[in-house]
């Protein structure tokens, strides 16, 4: 029993000119005017509960005061990694990330020392670089992390958010020639969190990145990961997973330029959604470019609904300018449990829960088991364990 | 040691209604009558369509077919009381013709799931791996597929081997047997009836098994075969009756029970 709400975009079959002002190819602008406070009909904004976002939208500065910062950064590396900060349009700041939309734009515009983690040309950083947001309940915080990573160096970013108030905060990912970077974004917020923001990478000449973004905590979550190509042959990995509970609204965004020829994207999310009023949404944009020959690009959503009240929005568009291309595909489905799979594990004598348990656990286990950090693939199963423990 | 005892029994299914025209739910077991002892091997023929499959999913439960009237029992006890994994747990076993795909789930730990639940207490671990590595091997699986997902990406013969290596594994009382021979190659038909006459080298255990080829009875000798038309049985025997219906197919039930 499988509802599919695919709603696809496909736009242009070969090769558009005077192209109509579609949310592909929105305006990236660090001008804030560029970026007009949203009123909620907009395309890109109009799935949002603007009214929870808590101001995470207005022009506000970082609300750090005498009771202490509106959030804390702890960065844990290697002495091969080098940290500092980057003002507004120093280099490399910017080249990676520029804002598409009045989140990202306050976030960079709010933030005057950018963190900036620098992995030097060749080198494998063999432990995970761990980048701790804690942020302060009541408070307001703006953050723009650059994560520089040298070409044919390989490292993986685990950046987790944590405890409560309003965050809007950017990952600026460059990723050298022949690199081979992974970054894991973890929302594990209380709660009553905001959190919005935009992850972008420029991802080298064959060069490999993978974005993981898990959404399990917040109020509200929003989140644009971006990825566009500096050269022909890289490839991007896009995978999601997120659990949404009663009342909580987990937005996925994801745009994939393929802007050069012989690249490759990959975009798997996986949602499951329990209790009254929990509302997922992704919205997986893919634009190939004329340039673009040769690429190859799939983009899957599929969500599983476990109670009544829940509502799950999936929206894949993909914009094709070539049809000189390897392939280009998308899946969107939105479903309850599958009944006979519950059939075939209960006639195997397995207890109607423990059932559902193993479904939701498979539903999620073959995007745990892609992120290849051990630690975090334990504290998924635990999550997901607890989070079912809630309905199943 | 347990008697399957199936009375009288009338099933249905929810057709849909509106889509073909038909409304509501539509009769497919018209009164069936079979009782499966221990030890014994009894073998269901019939052509398309009458309702051989609808009497598995029955016993084990299906929550497509409705039971409107009759009864069966395992060993006295109301099979038609229990729920789906109940009745595993009481010793009923269901080799499916279209095994379910379960992403993510893999083979091993499905298997040691249901080892744990049906014995209502986790395998030893040692023994365990033994057990199932013994059993892998006995049904030519190669040692990789505890490791894939259930039923995903199996083809149709790996699929079937699956199946009857859980029947091995899981070692219930009756086992009934959806047209596993269906799909396989000669080499694999061999392969998964050697697998089910170990299971019934146990002595006691009852093995329904529908088919719709006189193929498998080759290599599993049934004691019992009945010929199943139109949602009832028209008419039983011994293994003699199988050899006949090779030679004049099922032509003279269909034109006499229209």
């Amino acid at each position: 029993m499988v509802t599919v709400t695919e709603s696809p975009g496909v736009v242009g079959a070969v090769e558009t000119s005077d192209k109509v002002a579609s949310h592909l190819h929105a305006v990236a602008s660090f001008d804030l005017a560029d970026h007009p406070m949203p009123h909620g009909r907009e395309e890109v904004w109009r799935f949002t509960p603007l009214k929870r976002l808590r101001g995470a939208l207005d022009d506000t500065p970082t609300h750090d005061d005498e009771s202490g910062p509106a959030a804390t950064y702890e960065v844990r590396a290697g002495d091969e990694v080098l940290l500092g900060t980057l003002a507004p349009g120093e280099e490399p700041r910017g080249r990676g990330l520029v804002p598409g939309d009045r989140a990202a734009a306050v976030a960079s515009k709010n933030t005057e020392k950018a963190l900036h983690v620098k992995v030097p040309a060749d080198t494998l950083v063999a432990e995970p670089v761990h980048i701790i947001v804690q942020g302060g309940a009541g408070k307001r915080s703006n953050a723009h992390h650059v994560l520089e990573v040298g070409t044919h160096a390989s490292v993986t970013f685990v950046v987790e958010h944590r405890g409560s108030g309003v965050h809007a905060g950017n990952v600026e990912v460059i990723v050298g020639d022949g690199a081979n970077v992974s970054v894991v974004s973890l929302q594990d917020w209380d709660d009553d969190a905001v959190h919005v923001g935009q992850h972008e990478a420029t991802i080298g000449r064959a060069a490999s990145y993978r974005h993981v973004s898990i959404s399990f905590g917040g109020d509200v979550v929003r989140l644009t990961s971006n990825v566009r190509y500096d050269g022909p042959g890289g490839q991007a990995e896009m995978l999601g997973l997120y659990f949404a509970d009663a009342g909580q609204h987990l937005e996925h965004r994801l745009f994939v330029d393929h802007n050069e020829p012989k690249t490759r994207s990959n975009v798997d999310y996986k949602g499951a959604l329990q209790g009254a009023g929990a509302h997922s949404v992704w919205v997986g944009d893919v634009l190939i470019r004329k340039v673009a020959e040769g690429i190859d690009t799939y983009e899957s959503n599929r969500n599983l609904v476990l109670t009544d009240g829940c509502r799950a929005d999936s929206i894949p568009n993909l914009e094709i300018e070539t049809g000189e291309i390897v392939g280009a595909g998308h899946a969107s489905t939105t479903g309850r449990f599958d009944d006979q799979q519950l059939f075939y594990l209960q006639s195997r004598g397995i207890h109607e829960d423990d059932a559902r348990r193993l479904v939701v656990h498979g539903f999620f286990n073959d995007i745990i088991r892609k992120i290849g950090i051990p630690q975090i693939e334990e504290k998924l199963l635990a999550t997901v364990e607890a989070e079912l423990e809630k309905t199943v | 040691m347990a008697t399957l005892e199936i009375r009288d029994l009338h099933v249905t299914v929810d057709t849909g209604g509106a889509h073909d025209g038909s409304d509501g739910p539509k009769e497919i077991l018209k009164g069936v009558d079979l009782v499966i002892r221990p030890g014994e091997t009894h073998a269901i023929m019939g052509p398309n369509g009458s309702g051989k499959s609808t009497l598995a999913y029955s016993i084990a439960g299906h929550p497509k077919y409705t039971v409107t009237r009759g009864s069966v029992t395992l060993d006295g006890a109301d099979v038609l009381a229990m729920k789906v994994d109940e009745r595993a747990r009481a010793g009923l076993f269901l080799a499916m013709q279209y095994p379910v795909e379960v992403p993510g789930v893999s083979v091993s730990n499905f298997l040691r799931t249901a080892k744990t639940a049906i014995d209502g207490e986790a395998p030893k671990l040692r023994t365990w791996v033994k057990d199932v590595n013994t059993a892998m091997a006995a049904m030519k699986m190669d040692p990789a597929f505890a490791t894939r997902s259930v039923n995903e990406g199996f083809s149709g013969g790996e699929k079937k081997r699956h199946e009857i290596l859980q029947l091995e594994l899981l070692d219930p009382q009756v086992a009934v047997l959806d047209e596993t021979d269906s799909g396989l190659d000669i080499d694999a038909l061999r392969v998964v009836s050697d697998g089910v006459n170990r299971f019934k080298a146990n002595g006691d255990r009852g093995v329904l098994l529908i088919t719709h080829y006189t193929r498998i009875l080759r290599y599993i000798t049934p004691d019992f075969v009945h010929v199943f038309v139109d949602g009832r049985i028209a008419e039983e025997g011994g293994p003699e009756l199988a050899d006949r219906l090779e030679a004049e197919g099922y032509d003279r039930f269909t034109t006499t029970t229209v």
